[in-house]
C-alpha cells in the first residue's frame, strides 16, 4: 500500500469534483491545479524506494554502489518539467478567463452558453 | 442537482475502476528498473554529472526539455497575444511603501545572485535551470511590486539569445560528439567540480535564462493593462 | 516509520486545504489554500528523496502560481471597477 499514491489519488478526486461541480471559472482552474499536484505526487511516489536516498552521487553515495543506494531518478526528471508546464498552462487559462470576463462581465460558467448543446 | 449526482457517479466509477486497481496492483519497488539502473551505474562515466536528475533532464532526455521550453514559449506568446499591448502602465492608487522599496532594491541583487548560483551548480547539487530561472523571475517580480519601470526589451533579447544558443549547442553535439544535445563537446573534467560534466552547466544556464525570462514575460503580460 | 507519520500529518492537512480551496467563498482565500497544498507537497517530495522536485514545487507551485492567480484576480477586479464608472 503506497500512502503517497493514495494521497495523490484523493487530491485528483477532489480536484475533479471541483472542476465538475463548481460554477466559478477561477474555482475550476483551482481544481485543475489541485489535480496537477495530485498527479505529480503519484508519479514521484512510483519512483520511491524505501530506505534509499536522493539520486546525487557524492561522498556518501559512491559511484560504485549507486545502484543500491539511490531512488529512481526518471520520475523526478519527468515531474520537474511537468511542474513548469503546469504553471504556463494555468497562466494561459487565467488569461482566457480575464478575456471572457472582459467580454461578458461574469465569472459564472452558466453565463457562457455559446458552446452548449 | 442532477448534475452533481452525475458528477459523483462519474468520479466514483473512475475511482473504483481505475484508481483503486492501480493503487492495489502497483508494487512497491525494491530495486531500480533496468533503465534507472543503467543511469545509476553508467551515468557518472558517460556524462560526468553527479546529479543524475540533471543528467537525465539535460542530456539523456534533452529533446524532452527542448520541447518543454518550446511549450513554455508558446504559452507565453499566447498570453502576450491575448493580453494585448499595453497602452500605459497602470498607475497604482498609492506608491509602494518605503520599507518595500528599500527592501526590494536591497534584496534584488542577492536573489538574482542566488538564482545564478542555483543554475550554475545544477549538475552538482539539487536544483538547476528551472529552479534558478524561477528564483530570478521572483526577483524581477519584486521590481514589479515597487513599480520600477524596466525595459521589457532586455528580457525579450535575453530570451531569444538563450533559446538560439541552446539549439546551437545542441546542434554542435551532432558535429563534435555523439548526437543532438550531447554534452561531451567540452571535456568532462574532474568529477564533482564546478567546471565539469562537459556542456551541462552551459546548457542548464541557458535553460535557466530562457525559463526565467519567459516567466517574467508571463508576469509582465498578466500584470494588467489599461 | 517517522516518514509515515510525517506523510500522514502533511497529507491530512493537504486534504483539508483542498476542501477549503474548493468550498471557501472568498476567491483570495481559496487561492491561498491552493498554494498551501503545493507547499506541503514540496515537503512530501523531500521525504520521498526527490530534492530537485521539492525545490521546483516550492518555487513554482506555491510561489509563482499563487502570484499568477492573484494577478488575474486583480485584473478582473479592475475590469469590474471600470464598468462601475
Amino acid at each position: 500500500m503506497n500512502l503517497v499514491m493514495a494521497l495523490g489519488f484523493l487530491l485528483v478526486i477532489i480536484g475533479l469534483w471541483a472542476m465538475l461541480t463548481q460554477k466559478n471559472l477561477i474555482k475550476i482552474i483551482i481544481g485543475f491545479s489541485i489535480i496537477d499536484t495530485g498527479v505529480h505526487l503519484i508519479i514521484v511516489s512510483i519512483g520511491y524506494i524505501k530506505g534509499r536516498t536522493a539520486p546525487i552521487l557524492d561522498a556518501s553515495v559512491s559511484v560504485a554502489d549507486a545502484a543500491n543506494k539511490i531512488v529512481d531518478p526518471i520520475p523526478s526528471a519527468l515531474v520537474l518539467t511537468a511542474i513548469v508546464i503546469g504553471l504556463a498552462v494555468t497562466a494561459l487559462m487565467l488569461t482566457f478567463v480575464i478575456k471572457l470576463y472582459q467580454k461578458n462581465k461574469s465569472l459564472s460558467i452558466d453565463d457562457y452558453q455559446e458552446l452548449k448543446w | 442537482m442532477i448534475k452533481q449526482v452525475l458528477s459523483l457517479v462519474a468520479i466514483v466509477l473512475l475511482a473504483a475502476l481505475i484508481f483503486a486497481p492501480m493503487l492495489i496492483n502497483t508494487p512497491l519497488h525494491t530495486s531500480l528498473t533496468p533503465l534507472a539502473n543503467y543511469y545509476a551505474t553508467q551515468g557518472a562515466d558517460d556524462l560526468g554529472a553527479p546529479n543524475l536528475v540533471t543528467a537525465i533532464v539535460v542530456t539523456y532526455r534533452g529533446l524532452d526539455t527542448l520541447g518543454e521550453v518550446t511549450v513554455l514559449f508558446i504559452a507565453t506568446a499566447g498570453i502576450g497575444f491575448l493580453m494585448g499591448k499595453k497602452k500605459k502602465l497602470i498607475t497604482p492608487k498609492r506608491p509602494a511603501s518605503e520599507l518595500l522599496q528599500n527592501g526590494a532594491s536591497f534584496l534584488l541583487p542577492i536573489i538574482i545572485l542566488f538564482g545564478v548560483y542555483i543554475f550554475m551548480h545544477g549538475h552538482l547539487t539539487p536544483g538547476g535551470g528551472f529552479q534558478g530561472g524561477v528564483v530570478i523571475a521572483s526577483g524581477i517580480l519584486f521590481m514589479m511590486l515597487i513599480n520600477q519601470d524596466w525595459s521589457h526589451n532586455v528580457f525579450l533579447f535575453l530570451e531569444s539569445f538563450s533559446g538560439f544558443f541552446y539549439v546551437t549547442i545542441g546542434a554542435l553535439g551532432i558535429v563534435l560528439a555523439g548526437g543532438f544535445l550531447d554534452n561531451r563537446i567540452l571535456p568532462l573534467g574532474t568529477f564533482g567540480t564546478i567546471f565539469s560534466a562537459g556542456a551541462i552547466p552551459l546548457i542548464y544556464s541557458l535553460i535557466g535564462l530562457k525559463v526565467g525570462t519567459e516567466l517574467v514575460g508571463i508576469l509582465h503580460a498578466m500584470r494588467g493593462e489599461e | 516509520m517517522l516518514n509515515t507519520v510525517f506523510i500522514i500529518i502533511l497529507g491530512s492537512i493537504m486534504l483539508v486545504a483542498a476542501f477549503l480551496a474548493v468550498y471557501i467563498k472568498n476567491l483570495v482565500s481559496s487561492v491561498i489554500a491552493a498554494g498551501i497544498i503545493s507547499l506541503l507537497a514540496s515537503l512530501i517530495y523531500l521525504l520521498l528523496a526527490a530534492p530537485d522536485v521539492a525545490m521546483t514545487e516550492a518555487a513554482i507551485g506555491s510561489g509563482l502560481t499563487t502570484v499568477v492567480f492573484l494577478l488575474a484576480l486583480k485584473n478582473i477586479k479592475q475590469k469590474e471597477e471600470d464598468t462601475d464608472d
